[in-house]
């Protein structure tokens, strides 16, 4: 059996047990075990990296260094913990002298940074260790009829250099994931801009903004719901959606669910399970076309 | 484009503070070809951030009108810039970098401010409260792990993190 360290993060832990009893369930099913670590801290994404980007590449060298004495691989589902860990591996790995550098403020914390281990995204998992084939064959709820809109948001694809999750430019891996769930997976303008979740909360006018246009978009394509992998991408458009209609009495009731929660229902996990009231858009349209 | 205010001195040194930072090491190449405004969504609906204004004025030494301002904070953290930049100026990187120097210098956002405080506290951005740590069993969800704040803290103090923080009183 492939194990992983699952690294949880901030933000599904505190708010979104859609996303990890979903993914939980899913990968449990498809063969892959979780280890929960002890002692894992936040990741030190971009709000920390804009603090002070050499307490950043610590504090996530941190996180990696448990998962190495560990002995195992990191998961991420979170897309701002996939960009911090991962960045920071891929940087400290490539270069002695930075490695150096973070290692002396490690060890004040008793830690050694080896470049051991690898960090993945969910879908790397899914891709690397499942794959495409044997996903298909353990799907027994296909998804038919079901039109989804693919988001990817920003960290799962860039920085592209560090992360190499997919070509940032023109990305397909959430696509084939979706149609292989027996979905269609639907074009729509502007498909890889940002959600604005990092300007939430410093500008949120600004982040409503870029919400509705992803919102505008993916009704037009006529999706029925909208596919995210990060915890803050899934907040700017499910809840920014009853922001939205505050400000702009705009009302698009457009459902968004994590991959993970559309993979569990295709994999024929109960729905009862998955915590689906955490949704602030209902997602009966989309389980009334699954059922 | 906002021009300089009259009187006000520049610091024609700005530019090799910033690329002496981790993130700004790149400002130099910067030949102010715009791809990056074109490729920028926050650009695209205001007038209030600008990728490569914030370069060019950083590059003619406009260090307060760069610090003190609020378009460095309006950088989304895409990247979609820095994918594209044709000099391979890692403009994502250098809004950290300018974002760095600006907290240092006591120019904190609140919302920022909030983070650098949760941190210290609670070795989290985003605490997880008593209530929701309680239904995990019930939603059928294991205990939560404990946090390495104690680990986190020594961390935090070895950068100087933790005074950084304190400097906000003074802002």
């Amino acid at each position: 059996m492939t194990s992983y360290a699952l690294f949880l993060g901030c933000t599904i832990p505190a708010r979104q047990p859609n996303y990890e009893l979903s993914a939980r369930k899913a990968l449990a099913k498809l063969g892959i075990e979780l280890v929960d670590l002890p002692n894992m801290t936040c990741c030190a994404p971009p709000p920390v990296q804009s603090i002070d980007l050499e307490t950043s590449l610590a504090v996530a060298a941190y996180n990696i260094c448990l998962a190495e004495e560990a002995d195992l691989n990191i998961v991420t589902l979170c897309s701002g913990c996939f960009e911090s860990l991962a960045m920071t591996n891929a940087m400290l790995k490539e270069d002695e002298q930075l490695k150096a550098k973070i290692n002396k403020i490690l060890s004040k914390a008793g830690k050694e940074f080896q470049g051991s281990k690898e960090v993945k995204h969910f879908l790397q998992v899914l891709m690397e260790d499942v794959g495409l084939k044997r996903l298909k064959q353990s799907v027994s709820r296909p998804l038919s009829n079901l039109k989804v809109a693919a988001f990817y948001g920003c960290h799962a694809l860039r920085p592209s250099e560090f992360l190499k999750l997919d070509d940032p430019e023109r990305p397909s891996l959430l696509e084939n994931l979706i149609e292989t769930l027996g979905a269609e997976s639907v074009e729509y303008r502007n498909k890889l801009k940002c959600c604005g979740g990092l300007l939430r909360g410093y500008s949120d006018d600004l982040a409503l903004n870029l919400a509705r246009e992803k919102l505008a978009n993916t009704t037009k394509a006529g999706a029925d719901c909208i596919a995210t992998l990060c915890p803050f991408c899934f907040v700017a458009l499910d809840i920014g959606q009853m922001q939205i209609k505050a400000k702009f009495q705009e009302t698009y009731d457009m459902p968004v669910l994590h991959y993970s929660e559309l993979l569990a229902l295709a994999l024929g996990i109960d729905q009862e399970e998955l915590a689906l009231q955490t949704h602030k858009i209902k997602t009966d349209k989309v389980l009334s076309k699954i059922f | 484009m906002k021009h300089r205010k009259k009187g006000k001195t520049a610091s024609p040194e700005f530019y090799s503070v910033v690329k002496s930072r981790l993130g700004g090491e790149t400002i130099t190449l910067c030949y102010q070809c715009g791809t990056c405004a074109a490729s920028c969504p926050v650009a695209k609906i205001t007038e209030r951030f600008n990728p490569r204004e914030v370069i060019r004025l950083s590059l003619l030494g406009e260090r307060d009108e760069v610090l003190t301002g609020d378009a460095i904070w309006l950088c989304c953290s895409c990247y979609n810039c820095q994918e594209r930049c044709p000099q391979k100026v890692e403009i994502a990187d250098l809004m950290y970098a300018l974002r760095n120097i600006a907290f240092k210098e006591g120019y904190i956002p609140n919302i920022y401010s909030e983070f650098a405080s949760a941190i210290l506290d609670n070795g989290r951005i985003v605490g997880v409260s008593k209530f929701v740590e309680k239904k995990r069993p019930d939603l059928g969800l294991p205990p939560l792990q404990p946090t390495g704040v104690d680990a986190l803290r020594k961390i935090l103090s070895a950068t100087g993190f933790d005074k950084l923080q304190q400097k906000k009183e003074g802002a």
